[in-house]
């Protein structure tokens, strides 16, 4: 270890100095974190840590508050509603995440190739429904998706036919799930695409001296190289997914009794607390939906470290 | 214990230490007995500054007037959203304990769940307990608590009519109903006339419309609760009229079962999907923006009726400015609610100019108002129908001190079986047993009479 080496060679003179620089880099190096770290504490682990105090109480609208230890949490595991909601999105994500990825991945790969002649064109207009905020999205496709007088409702009248009812009970989830494709793809495109400009031109060259074709360049090294992305995009679904919110908590205007109060656990919560003022349970059910979510992505990650060590 | 980490544990209880200490130990005003007008002139002649949280647009106008009369307050109008968010925002900022406003609005049926929580400041002792009688008594009595407490001051009313398109009657000649047993074979006739077109939507999540029904039929689920003493009656006959009613009327497919306020339904109105919109005072001037191009087709007519040769009506919606709690200027803030909703001048720019509907009976009463022709409603005298409708307004209606959460309930259970033509009395005994069941969690002791 040098600092022990030097404690000992050193004069103590020479010591001090060096103890004085180490503790002004060490200073310059908090100095550095601080604006985040201050804002990290500030705004997400003092209130992480004050909503899991906030947890452990009961407040009600009549008999003040009392301490109640777990019990919100005994609650939270015994709710069907939420488990129904958390089965709700996981089934989204099974739907939804698969078709984004894919594709996003050939768009990507589309792009990369160079075939596309007006790339730059491409790109954008792949990634600018992602620039559009998600609220002003929803009611977009709210408006498109209009039973009555929405553009596909009157498109399908005008040659004969029956539009499906994109706000039914059993069409909702996919509705809810192109919205959010449609949003996202583009995102996730320009990560992939990000990712394979690093790819060194190198491999390719010797590939196609090997006698490579385009299709197996992107089957046996882009891809192969897109590992690390595909993983981070994966991570960000997940917990997109099992967050959703925004989608559903607009088109409840338009579907109220399809999108109910616990549609998505995080609507859930979000009802609790502003509509039933049940703040403790909600930040319980905040809580152990967190806890969702962290085991989700761990055994994605534990999964994909697995195999790739294989 | 490694000494890093009880340092850093340290810092956070410290950190979090005062937070939860300010969530709990709030300012709040204590009432007085009673405040003499020398106490008043004193306030209202010192520097201040008041907070509004409103949603009507335009009423800078009332508060200019405010600020003529009493140039040494100066109050500050916001805008934090309209209905559920404003709410939200404003539960938000008094448990935090500091970032509300002095001065809100709200709507008539929030008004027990703020006195629950004791967020509302008793404007009695301000003056308030002697302008009673300037009001119409069903709006009085909603704002005022069993003990003589005045918890709010009345804005705007809206007693219930029914909006209907004479060109669609007249083209198929349907009579204007007059009770709901015509309103159903109306409903059946127009059905059979025209596909395309239906006699009236029943919002499955307008909670509120549903509760002027059940305030016309006579039903009162909440009414006699007193503080934590809560009964629920969401079964009575009369409740359950009313439920079958509706539901009945779903099953047959004789009216539209579409959510409403949104892009969809301002388009079925512009359509004429709708031949009738049974709705309040307040609804006339809405429509006039949301369905414009149908100018000079609709008239208003009184809500029909249970019993022929009978003129009861109800309430949906309508505001009241309240004064929190935890206002730092109780004085100022009580005298700037009672100004801008019992001046002349501001009472008057209120019903000509925001076209919020008048609890006052000075505006009611005058004929510049209640005189007005209204050329969407082909020349009508709009306001004095409903002048007259208020009139039969049953002045006892009580509020749950949750009354969002029970409007929540109501979608989910009575809204969702109109809409999906399942059985709606049924339905009225699930919206019973999940209010009960919340309230009990809650803490009240519930009561099903």
């Amino acid at each position: 270890m040098t600092d022990t080496r030097t404690l000992r060679q050193g004069t103590p003179r020479a010591f001090t100095a060096r103890k004085i620089r180490r503790g002004r880099k060490a200073l310059a190096g908090y100095m550095f974190v601080a604006p985040f770290m201050i804002v990290f504490l500030a705004m997400f682990a003092l209130p992480l840590l004050y909503a899991a105090y906030f947890s452990l109480f009961r407040e009600q609208l009549v008999g003040g508050n009392v301490f109640v230890g777990l019990e919100n949490y005994t609650r939270a595991f015994g709710d069907e509603q939420l488990w129904t909601g958390i089965a709700r999105v996981c089934l989204f994500f099974l739907i939804q995440v698969p078709i984004m990825l894919v594709a996003a991945l050939a768009f990507a790969l589309a792009l990369d190739t160079g075939l596309t002649r007006l790339k730059r064109t491409t790109r954008l207009g792949i990634f600018v429904p992602y620039a559009v905020p998600g609220v002003i999205a929803t009611l977009m496709w709210g408006f498109l998706y209009g039973p009555d007088f929405g553009p596909f409702a009157q498109l399908a009248e005008a040659v004969g036919l029956s539009a499906p009812d994109f706000l039914s009970k059993h069409l909702m989830l996919g509705s809810l799930a192109n919205i959010v494709f449609w949003e996202f793809t583009g995102y996730n495109m320009v990560i992939l695409y990000a990712a394979l400009r690093s790819v060194s031109t190198d491999i390719y060259e010797a590939a196609a001296v090997d006698g490579a074709g385009q299709w197996r360049i992107a089957w046996s090294i882009k891809i192969p190289a897109l590992k690390g992305a595909l993983a981070v995009c994966m991570i960000f679904s997940i917990i997109g997914s099992l967050q959703l919110f925004n989608e559903p908590q607009l088109m409840q205007s338009l579907a109220p009794t399809v999108i109910d109060e616990a549609y998505t656990p995080n609507l859930y919560a979000y009802n609790l607390a502003f509509v039933g003022q049940e703040y403790n349970y909600a930040a319980a059910v905040s809580f152990v939906l967190g806890l969702v979510i962290l085991a989700g992505s761990y055994a994605f990650m534990f999964a994909t470290d697995r195999r790739s060590r294989r | 214990m490694h000494p890093r980490f009880s340092r850093r544990s340290g810092l956070a209880a410290a950190l979090a230490g005062p937070l939860a200490l300010a969530a709990c130990g709030r300012h709040t005003v204590d009432p007085p007995a009673n405040v003499t007008q020398a106490q008043i002139d004193e306030a209202m002649d010192k520097p201040t500054e008041l907070n509004f949280w409103t949603w009507v647009p335009g009423i800078e106008k009332e508060v200019e007037l405010f600020h003529q009369a009493y140039p040494k307050v100066k109050v500050d109008v916001v805008n934090a959203g309209q209905g559920n968010p404003h709410y939200a925002k404003l539960r938000t900022a008094l448990r935090a304990g500091n970032g509300a406003p002095d001065i809100a609005q709200l709507e008539y049926q929030m008004i027990q769940s703020f006195v629950i929580t004791d967020d509302l400041l008793d404007l009695a002792p301000y003056g308030a307990k002697d302008i009673g009688d300037q009001f119409v008594e069903f709006a009085w009595s909603q704002v005022s608590g069993a003990n003589g407490e005045v918890w709010a001051i009345p804005q705007d009313t809206g007693p219930m009519g029914m909006l209907y398109r004479e060109d669609i009657f007249q083209a198929h000649g349907i009579d204007v109903p007059a009770t709901w047993d015509d309103f159903a074979a109306a409903a059946a006739a127009l059905r059979a006339a025209d596909p395309e077109v239906y006699l009236t939507n029943f919002a499955p999540s307008q909670g509120a419309f549903f509760a002027a029904m059940l305030w016309q039929a006579g039903a009162d689920p909440f009414g006699g609760s007193e503080g934590p003493d809560l009964n629920v009656d969401l079964t009575s006959p009369e409740a359950e009229k009313v439920a079958r009613y509706w539901g009945d009327l779903s099953e047959q497919d004789l009216i539209a079962v579409d959510a409403d306020f949104n892009d969809q339904w301002y388009q079925a109105l512009n359509k004429g999907k709708y031949a009738t919109w049974v709705a309040p005072a307040w609804a006339p001037t809405f429509l006039q923006s949301a369905a414009a191009s149908t100018s000079g087709l609709w008239r208003v007519a009184p809500l029909p009726q249970w019993e022929a040769g009978q003129q009861v009506s109800s309430n949906w919606g309508g505001s009241t400015s309240a004064v929190m709690a935890t206002t730092r200027n109780p004085i100022a803030a009580a005298v700037f609610a009672q100004f801008i909703n019992t001046d002349p001048k501001s009472t008057a720019t209120m019903a000509n100019e925001q076209f919020l509907y008048p609890p006052a009976k000075a505006i009611l009463d005058d004929p510049a108002f209640t005189g007005q022709q209204l050329e969407f409603y082909g020349g009508q005298e709009v306001n004095g129908l409903f002048a007259q409708i208020g009139e039969s307004v049953h002045p006892d209606f009580q509020w749950a001190p949750f009354q969002d959460k029970v409007y929540a309930d109501f979608t989910a259970t009575v809204g969702t079986a109109v809409a999906e033509k399942t059985d709606a009395v049924a339905a009225m005994e699930a919206w019973q047993q999940r209010t009960e069941e919340y309230a009990k969690y809650q803490g009240f002791t519930v009561r099903r009479p």
